[in-house]
């Protein structure tokens, strides 16, 4: 069976006053039905640019996909006509994004924002969208449906906010949720009801999720496979347990080593990653990691690596070196 | 009011708080305000410092933790309590004396982007208290004094003839830290100092302020609410729950042994960056949110979300009580004898989701 999201080469630049930033260069992934797939990195790695062009909500001007094929259910999401692509969004693909606060239309009520969903996408009549709305807040935990329909964003608070969001998000049985730091706005409790409940409602749903976040905990949690993403490009990809246990890029490997955890030891100093992440637009054609590495070699400097398998089945990295750190990682752990 | 809660120690605390609140008037009307109510944004709260010490102030969003650090920099005037420096109490002090406790506690904010001023060079926005409070009058020493400050932040001393928009915010998070040490204080107030950057640079500024506090002896109130830096930084930490301390401990203790059902819940909502551990912890989060600090519930604030709670909770607001050594608990369900048998039996993956942590 064909994966359900089939991202092939996928690019996006943006021009600036300061030359074109090619936010993400040449991804590819995939996705397949009723799993959840992370997508992994720092400001500026390109992780929401990467979402953003699979929906085609890159805003251009400034911005434009340059290149790549999106393949959802069979379909090109790059090559439909406006019209096909709002019914997508929303529809068979839902959002959720990271500030429910500037993500919902503050003048209109709650269940006026569902049940527009419902009307677009299902042709459902008001009465029956009305009903849907209702079994919708229940479904996302909302007690007293009937009273918060009839509210504005600004009466609710951060955690119920996103709730709303993922009800719309959920209302037309979408196959694929695309859900954008769903949680970085929110409290650690929030957190974790939120967490749960997206984990619970696509497995009751049987829709795959796209997670796109910072927190390396949250991946671990909730995501199968993780993409790891910098400077634009997916530069580690794979299930999550090798990723985590037998990373195979050094961006990885020190990205987990920097953080401190509460499952282990206190450690008396913490092991950074050195220097800043790169400015876009001035990238060579080497290894965009290769100033902060500790293990760069010349030849890094030459090209850019391309994914490569590593040893453990469906785990790629873009790393000249892979083998020699998957050996140093078993060392150190 | 109950015993400050502060580790045995012969040495008086540097920074003592008993007893502070601070309630925000809801005011109606433009001339004549007519009070409507208050937020009880800090009710009641007491902990002490010493010399040398970090110590963590935890919480989610409005529990008061960054009005508690407000007003020990006296950018609130509290509503009621004391705020002893050295033994002196600060929130009586005014004019000279109290520029010259500025000089002595400064503060580094959360936001590098909004706490430099983008129309200064980052050497004029270091010399600004140093020239503010006459320090040092010759502009050449002057100078001289920023390019020592950047290199002990790891910067180029280079970078004083930069503007902020021009630097990283790892960068400027380095800025906003050489201003707060520009007056030698020995008191700093971390307000989410690391919570903006990146898990790459966080890491970095988090050595960096380990590395000023050995070389100055610096004392920290680190308020954060990310639970993992507050671990490794803190030597005690505290936990706020709407406006009020819910238990005090030190680092490794409340971390292997939280008693308060809150803390327990918040070190079980902490996602662990492993998935194997993530795949054995059983996990259910906390239901609820925090109610409004407008109207709070009686009895224990936080009974409305206690797994735990029982009809007293409704009832009797529990005050803080030492369990056991340096540890203090707010709540009257904590029965010192039958936790230690809990967590003597404690092992991953148990069905509290809490983790259980090696100590070193």
């Amino acid at each position: 069976m064909p994966p359900l999201l089939e991202v092939t080469n996928l690019s996006t630049e943006f021009r600036t006053g300061l030359g074109t930033v090619p936010a993400v260069d040449g991804i590819s992934y995939t996705v397949d039905r009723g799993e959840t797939v992370a997508i992994v990195g720092e400001s500026g790695s390109g992780k929401t640019a990467s979402a953003l062009a699979l929906l085609r909500l890159i805003p251009d001007p400034p911005g434009r996909i340059s290149g790549g094929r999106v393949l959802f259910n069979g379909r090109d999401l790059l090559r439909l006509s406006d019209a096909e692509m709002r019914e997508v969004r929303g529809g068979d693909i839902g959002m959720v994004f990271q500030e429910p606060m500037t993500s919902l239309n503050p003048v209109l009520t709650i269940g006026r924002q569902i049940t527009e969903t419902l009307e677009q996408h299902r042709g459902a009549d008001r009465i029956t969208a009305h009903h849907r709305a209702i079994e919708l807040l229940g479904l996302v935990g909302i007690a007293d449906p009937l009273r918060r329909l009839k509210q504005y964003p600004h009466q609710l608070s951060g955690g119920m906010r996103q709730r709303i969001m993922i009800a719309i998000a959920i209302a037309c049985d979408p196959k694929l949720i695309i859900a954008d730091e769903p949680t970085t706005a929110l409290d650690v409790t929030i957190q974790a009801q939120i967490l749960e409940l997206m984990k619970s409602l696509t497995r009751r749903l049987d829709a795959a999720l796209i997670v796109i976040t910072h927190n390396l905990g949250v991946v671990a949690r909730y995501a199968n496979r993780v993409n790891v993403m910098y400077a634009g490009r997916i530069v580690e990809s794979g299930p999550a347990q090798a990723v985590y246990h037998h990373p195979g890029h050094p961006y990885t490997m020190a990205l987990l080593r920097s953080v401190p955890r509460l499952d282990r030891p206190r450690q008396a100093r913490l092991d950074p990653i050195a220097g800043q992440p790169p400015d876009l637009t001035r990238l060579d054609g080497g290894c965009a990691f290769r100033p902060r590495c500790r293990f760069a070699v010349e030849a890094c400097a030459r090209r850019r690596p391309a994914m490569a398998p590593t040893r453990a089945a469906g785990h790629f990295a873009a790393c000249l070196r892979s083998d020699e750190i998957a050996v140093a990682t078993e060392v150190a752990v | 009011m109950n015993a400050v809660a502060t580790a045995n120690t012969d040495r008086p605390p540097l920074l003592e708080v008993r007893g502070l609140r601070m309630h925000f008037p809801i005011t109606e009307g433009v001339l004549i305000g007519r009070k409507l109510g208050e937020v009880k944004a800090v009710d009641g709260v007491d902990f002490a410092i010493r010399r040398g010490e970090t110590l963590g102030l935890v919480g989610e969003s409005g529990c008061g933790k960054t009005t508690t650090g407000r007003c020990i920099l006296r950018l609130e005037r509290p509503t009621a309590g004391e705020v002893r420096f050295n033994g002196v109490d600060i929130l009586a002090l005014e004019g000279r004396e109290l520029l010259a406790l500025r000089r002595r506690i400064q503060v580094i904010f959360q936001d590098p982007y909004s706490s430099l001023n983008p129309r200064m060079k980052v050497g004029e926005i270091i010399a600004e208290p140093i020239r503010v409070h006459g320090i040092e009058r010759d502009a050449a020493r002057r100078a001289r004094r920023v390019g020592e400050l950047l290199s002990v932040c790891g910067l180029d001393p280079k970078f004083a003839d930069r503007y902020p928009h021009e630097m990283s915010g790892g960068q400027r998070q380095r800025v906003g830290i050489a201003r707060a040490l520009a007056l030698e204080p020995e008191f700093i107030v971390c307000d989410e100092a690391v919570s903006a950057l990146d898990v790459s640079i966080q890491a970095q500024i988090i050595n960096l302020l380990e590395g000023l506090r050995e070389q100055f002896n610096l004392t920290y109130l680190f308020i954060a609410h990310d639970l993992s830096v507050v671990r490794h930084l803190c030597q005690r930490v505290a936990v706020m729950y709407l406006g009020r301390i819910v238990e005090l401990a030190a680092s490794d203790e409340l971390f292997d042994n939280p008693l308060h059902p809150y803390t327990q819940a918040l070190l079980a909502a902490v996602p662990v960056p492993d998935p194997e551990v993530e795949g054995r912890r059983g996990f259910r989060p906390l239901a609820g949110e925090v109610p409004s600090p407008i109207n709070p519930p009686p009895g224990c604030v936080f009974h409305p979300r206690c797994p735990m709670a029982v009809a007293d909770c409704q009832r009797t607001r529990p005050e803080l009580r030492e369990i056991r050594p340096g540890h203090w608990v707010a709540c009257s369900q904590v029965d010192p004898p039958a936790w230690r048998e809990a967590f003597a039996q404690s092992s991953v993956g148990r069905k509290d989701g809490k983790i259980p942590v090696v100590s070193s």
